[in-house]
């Protein structure tokens, strides 16, 4: 007995806006014009909506911002901030509080403006005052402690790196609203100006603007709504450290935890998905993510991406989109993940669909490798 | 009066690394007003002040700003903090090299940094 309602609720509506760059645009008005459209790819207006989550990369009062702004009166108001997990999280919260009818439909938010707003970069999160004063790179030195910790205990070489930044860009360059979709080799990759050892330029996330949303509905409705809904099967979380010094053992991350969860809930295992997201703010994120989720063992990471495996025509079509690395990131990942999973679910996803995909497992990164939460979504198919 | 943060810096400043610790002997990093999981009681004890590298990572500053190594250091009393390797190449700092606490003095607060241990 796990409790999660598997099949319950559904996504029955998904957008994206402004990827890439969106000058002009503040974040709350890239957020409520993908809000509008995830509502209207479901036939409803924002006044339907009577359960918001949120997370704004400045506005911690999001939830109360964005009611006003569309114009929604909700019961419940989420602004869950984990890092760019939050999504997953409230997809979590969205369908017990749908399943347990304290709400109808449920709006999850996101946008951001980071890529051309005026100012440097915005941070959300800063380093604690006992690693402030080492002056790490927030975030890229606690994923290359990360990195480098991988590689000395298993082997993991900055080549298999690059093919998970080579394996991006090729699903990338499918994807018309992909940012970065010009060819990328393994040894540009490879020899690409260091940022923190040894992760370099290319192993690093985008930095762009982008909004996404989603909507949801219990599994009654979502038929009524949308000719193929996506069932919300699993999601499930897990928080482990909050500064990287904090983290038991830096090649093994709470996925383990979030994963096995999801698993029991939807009653699947890593084997029987078909296309798989995960938040790769850098290539070290993928390799981990994989071995965690069950994709293979722990320390296999890096031989498991090898060859294109992850690529397209591989045997495993991860981050379809072209990920954090080659389609887009406004700071936020996680809720990409899911819209992405949504879109493969559908046979919405062009010349990069998944033949057959009726299973999709997304999965999001918060803090410094400090939250995970991992979904699982299936076609009518896999009730 | 218990204020682990500020007593934390104040130890610093006087030259001293100290640490928490349980009564069972669990040691504590970075200092709290209780031990994390169990709520139990902490008290103050010298570091060893030895350990090794856990990992690290040479950050590359865009010049004026000179590159620099963040490191994990895994101290010998089972607690694991952030900090830098001093007295050699950040380069060559490696995963596994013995190191030893040293209190440096930099922008007019004590740090704690670590060196290489002599063999």
């Amino acid at each position: 007995m796990n409790g999660f309602p598997r099949g319950r609720t559904a996504i029955v509506g998904a957008a994206t806006f402004g990827v890439g760059k969106a000058p002009g645009f503040e974040a709350i008005e890239l957020a409520a014009m993908a809000s509008l459209h995830a509502l209207a790819d479901a036939g409803l207006r924002p006044a339907d909506v009577d359960a918001l989550f949120i997370a704004q990369p400045q506005d911690t009062l999001a939830g109360l911002t964005f009611s006003d702004y569309l114009g929604i009166r909700p019961k419940i108001t989420d602004n869950n901030r984990s890092g760019g997990s939050a999504f997953l999280l409230h997809l979590e919260h969205a369908a017990l509080a749908l399943d347990a009818g304290l709400c109808d439909v449920a709006l999850i938010a996101y946008g951001s403006n980071q890529a051309t707003a005026s100012g440097a970069l915005l941070q959300t999160s800063r380093s604690s005052a006992y690693e402030a004063p080492y002056q790490p790179l927030r975030p890229i030195s606690a994923y290359a402690l990360a990195a480098a910790r991988h590689m000395h205990q298993y082997g993991t070489s900055k080549r298999q790196l690059a093919e998970v930044a080579v394996a991006a860009r090729r699903w990338a360059q499918l994807n018309p609203e992909a940012v970065a979709r010009d060819d990328l080799s393994l040894d540009s990759v490879v020899n690409a100006r260091l940022v923190s050892d040894p992760l370099g330029v290319r192993d690093c996330c985008l930095v762009t603007d982008g909004a996404a949303a989603i909507v949801l509905t219990r599994a009654d409705r979502a038929r009524h709504l949308h000719p193929r809904p996506a069932y919300v099967l699993a999601a499930a979380a897990a928080v482990t450290h909050s500064d990287i010094a904090s983290m038991p053992d830096l090649t093994v991350t709470g996925a383990v935890e979030s994963g096995a969860r999801a698993y029991a809930q939807a009653g699947v295992r890593a084997a029987d998905i078909d296309v798989v997201q995960v938040y790769d703010a850098f290539t070290i994120n993928t390799i981990l993510f994989l071995e965690d989720l069950g994709f293979c063992a722990k320390g296999e990471g890096g031989a498991f991406v090898e060859g294109g495996r992850i690529a397209p025509g591989g045997a495993l079509p991860v981050n379809t989109s072209g990920g954090g690395l080659s389609y887009c990131h406004p700071g936020m990942f996680g809720l990409f993940t899911l819209v992405e999973s949504v879109r493969q679910l559908r046979g919405d996803a062009g010349a990069r669909q998944v033949a057959g995909a009726e299973l999709a497992l997304a999965h999001a990164n918060g803090g410094v490798l400090s939250s995970q939460a991992t979904a699982i979504l299936g076609s009518a198919a896999t009730l | 009066m218990l204020q682990p943060d500020a007593e934390y810096r104040s130890f610093l400043a006087a030259g001293r690394f100290m640490l928490q610790r349980t009564a069972e002997g669990r040691h504590v990093f970075y200092p709290r007003v209780a031990e994390p999981g169990t709520g139990a009681a902490l008290q103050w004890v010298p570091a060893d002040g030895r350990g090794s590298v856990y990992s690290v990572t040479v950050v590359r500053a865009k010049p004026p700003a000179v590159q620099r190594n963040v490191a994990l250091i895994d101290l010998v009393e089972g607690v694991r903090l952030m900090s830098r390797v001093d007295g050699m190449a950040s380069e060559d700092v490696r995963i596994g090299m013995p190191v030893v606490a040293k209190i440096v003095v930099e922008n007019d607060v004590p740090l704690l940094v670590f060196v290489p241990q002599v063999q």
